[in-house]
């Protein structure tokens, strides 16, 4: 447990309806003050941070999944269910429910507000979005409200300086006070004549307390005439999803490579002022490089999730859901895989990572699964090695180069097998004959809070570098290990990569990638190589002996084409079409999944893809006289 | 004028209106082995949503491939789904304006 909780007494917890605006709350109370982690076993996040009232009193307060109803329908809703009836064994039972509702739309907080009385626990209602529901000309009574539900009353204002003001001196008088549960839990999961009887007691209330909005919200209500448009709003998302990608892509890149080179030069640095030696080697090459390889994916994970809070907070994600439900579901995919599956294009490390935006476990898991399959940027550079080296510079019909056909090619088959095993995945293994049904709120569009977008950048940053990061590093430094010891004897002749365990390890592989047409130095290569795919390149450079690195792609593409057949380079293309050569990106699947479960799954069933396609290239390659 | 309205039309499911249908949710009626969830987790997910006898909806959006899913304005809420869920929502037509 950590310091703050020790400190902290008292323990409240948010609840409310999505887009109640409860997370934009929980960041304006708590600010950085907060931890994300996964709740033990689950891929739910948990939420918890600190605020202090005005008289300095410390809360403990955690921002519960979103939920419409305590039944607990999906792992995230069982994890309010749980927490709010002080069920769950590793979290403190909250002393209040602050229960966030959107002050312009209360049917189905006050739904909630009811269900939550009967929990028999401390309860106070947030009116949050106060501002926007007094410039629509929404009176609430706030006495009445409070009278007829039997539960405290509170506005605020998430996103505005001050806003929370009231709230936090009301939750000093609360403190101040008795804590104790004010009456017994009577709470059973509501049948369905029950929520109608729960909503139209929650309608009642809203009738004798809440007036009709003067000035309605007529906004959102033209911006979507444009944005679901059939036509035009898929043009925008098209739109959308371009400029995203060329960022994730593109204004990642230089400063990837400012990145990169700064640890290059770091390493050089490290390189100069130590002995010559195992302990040279094992800062430069492991723990400079580990780190390196680790703080480089930052650049895109910002950028990335800045575009996906912003477009969250605007309320856009929920729309572009409804654009793609059908287009995405023929796959098996739920409409909002599209952004993590985007993105992955770029690195699956950002898109694993974003997948966070389904909600549905299941989804979840599949999105997680095929992200890989993906063509990466790190493919590129060995696509382009071996194309270049292998494919003649010819164009067909005069204007179709045949080089870039092949690179078509690769990109077409990592999308169509991606959906091909999506499809098989949700068939076959989740046991899911039915697309579960796609239900959601289109909430009023909202201009996004700095202040809260850029809580949430650095609540993932931070959530990166330690949970994923870590793992990355680790695998950083046995992939070390492995490539440099033992050390090569006295006097060897040739790289010393050929005396490391990497080569034993590719020594004893040979007779099972024979059948693919790939040599023993391929076998070596691969071990190095599972550290990031491009580093197969500068590996293959290594263990022909080719000195210059990564700038010496030429060289090596040059050693390749005298020392490969062309049926050898169509099936290493064909392997790096699934190859789950990329320890950060299993890393990132364990610490998403929470679990080593889904992580093997994955490179289990990318390695039998990546073996079958590149046995079948080879040979049919062979039997049409390319071997 | 609303009521006789609404006691003379006829039923139809939601899932078979189009765009710019206005009406009033009459019943809830999930059948079976159309999908994925038991047809009492449905019902409740739309009660769940504002989906209750008695409310006032309107198709404000159609999706662009096979015109579904659909964008339904009820109450203060803008509700997106599919047109097989809306199938167990049974409306009558307030053509008549309030």
């Amino acid at each position: 447990m950590s310091t703050q909780t020790e400190i902290c007494v008292l323990h409240f917890a948010l609840v409310g309806t999505p887009n109640s605006g409860k997370t934009a709350l929980f960041n304006a109370l708590t600010g950085s003050r907060q931890k994300v982690a996964n709740y033990p076993g689950v891929t739910v996040e948990r939420k918890a941070g600190v605020l202090q009232t005005p008289s300095g009193r410390r809360v403990q307060l955690i921002d519960l999944p979103g939920t419409y109803s305590l039944r607990g329908r999906s792992p995230d809703e069982e994890i309010t269910r749980d927490v709010v009836l002080g069920r769950f064994a590793s979290e403190t039972t909250p002393d209040l429910l602050l229960c966030v509702a959107d002050a312009t739309n209360l049917r189905a907080a006050l739904r909630l507000v009811i269900e939550l009385k009967r929990v028999g626990r401390r309860l106070m209602l947030v009116l949050n979005m106060i501002d926007i529901a007094r410039r629509r000309g929404i009176d609430i009574d706030l006495d009445r409200l409070s009278a007829e539900l039997g539960v405290p009353v509170v506005t605020s204002t998430a996103v505005r300086r001050g806003g929370t003001e009231e709230l936090l001196r009301r939750i000093d008088d609360i403190a101040a006070g008795r804590l104790e549960p004010p009456g017994e839990n009577i709470w059973k999961p509501l049948t369905a004549g029950e929520l109608r009887t729960a909503q139209r007691e929650a309608d009642r209330v809203i009738a004798a307390a809440v007036g009709v909005p003067r000035r309605p919200d007529t906004v959102s209500g033209r911006v979507d005439a444009v944005l679901l448009h059939p036509v035009a709003g898929l043009f925008i998302l098209l739109c959308v999803l371009f400029v995203m990608f060329q960022a994730v892509f593109a204004w990642a890149k230089p400063v990837m490579d400012l990145i990169s080179s700064g640890f290059d030069a770091l390493g050089v640095a490290a390189h100069d002022a130590l002995p010559a030696g195992l302990f040279q080697s094992f800062i430069q090459n492991g723990v400079i490089a580990g780190v390196g390889s680790v703080i480089v994916f930052l650049p895109q994970i910002l950028i990335l999730f800045l575009f996906i809070l912003m477009l969250e907070d605007l309320g856009y994600m929920g729309r572009a859901a409804f654009l793609m439900d059908r287009i995405m579901g023929g796959a098996g995919l739920h409409g909002r895989a599209f952004i993590p599956l985007l993105s992955s294009f770029a690195c699956a490390i950002p898109g694993i990572m974003a997948t966070r935006v389904i909600d549905n476990r299941r989804d979840r898991l599949t999105t997680i699964l095929v992200a890989p399959l993906m063509t990466c940027s790190a493919r590129i550079p060995v696509y382009t090695l071996i194309i270049s080296a292998f494919i003649p510079a010819t164009y067909l019909w005069g204007w179709v180069s045949l080089q870039g056909l092949v690179m078509f090619a690769l990109y077409a088959a990592g999308i169509t097998s991606a959906l091909a095993v999506s499809f098989v995945t949700k068939h076959f293994f989740l046991h899911e004959n039915h697309t579960p049904p796609f239900m959601l709120e289109l909430p009023a569009y909202k201009l996004p809070s700095v202040h809260s977008v850029a809580i949430g950048l650095y609540t993932r940053a931070k959530m990166f570098l330690q949970r994923a990061g870590t793992t990355i590093f680790s695998m950083m430094v046995l992939i070390w290990f492995l490539a440099s010891f033992p050390r090569p004897p006295e006097g060897a002749e040739g790289p010393a990569i050929n005396y490391s365990l990497a080569a034993m390890i590719g020594d004893a592989l040979q007779p099972v990638l024979a059948p693919l047409g790939f040599n023993w130095q391929i076998g070596v290569a691969l071990i190095p190589g599972m550290a990031a795919r491009e580093v197969v390149v500068a590996a293959l450079g290594t263990v022909y002996a080719v000195e210059g690195g990564k700038e010496a792609a030429e060289q090596i593409g040059q050693a390749l084409a005298s020392k490969w057949s062309l049926a050898t380079a169509l099936a290493m293309l064909a392997w790096y079409i699934f190859a789950p050569q990329c320890a950060s990106t299993l890393a990132m699947i364990r610490r998403e999944t929470g679990g080593w479960r889904w992580m093997a799954i994955t490179f289990g069933y990318m390695l039998a893809l990546a073996y079958v396609a590149a046995f079948v290239t080879y040979n049919v390659a062979v039997a049409l006289g390319a071997g | 004028m609303t009521d006789t309205v609404a006691s003379t039309a006829p039923c139809m499911p939601l899932g078979q209106a189009t765009r710019g249908f206005s009406g009033r949710i009459s019943a809830i009626h999930v059948g079976d082995d159309v999908h994925g969830l038991a047809a009492a987790e449905i019902e409740s997910r739309l009660l769940e949503l504002g989906f209750v006898e008695g409310a006032e909806i309107k198709i404000l959006h159609e999706g662009p491939v096979g015109r579904d899913p659909i964008a339904v304005r009820i109450n203060s809420t803008t509700i997106a789904l599919r047109r097989r869920e809306a199938m167990a929502i049974l409306v009558t037509s307030l053509d008549a304006p309030l």
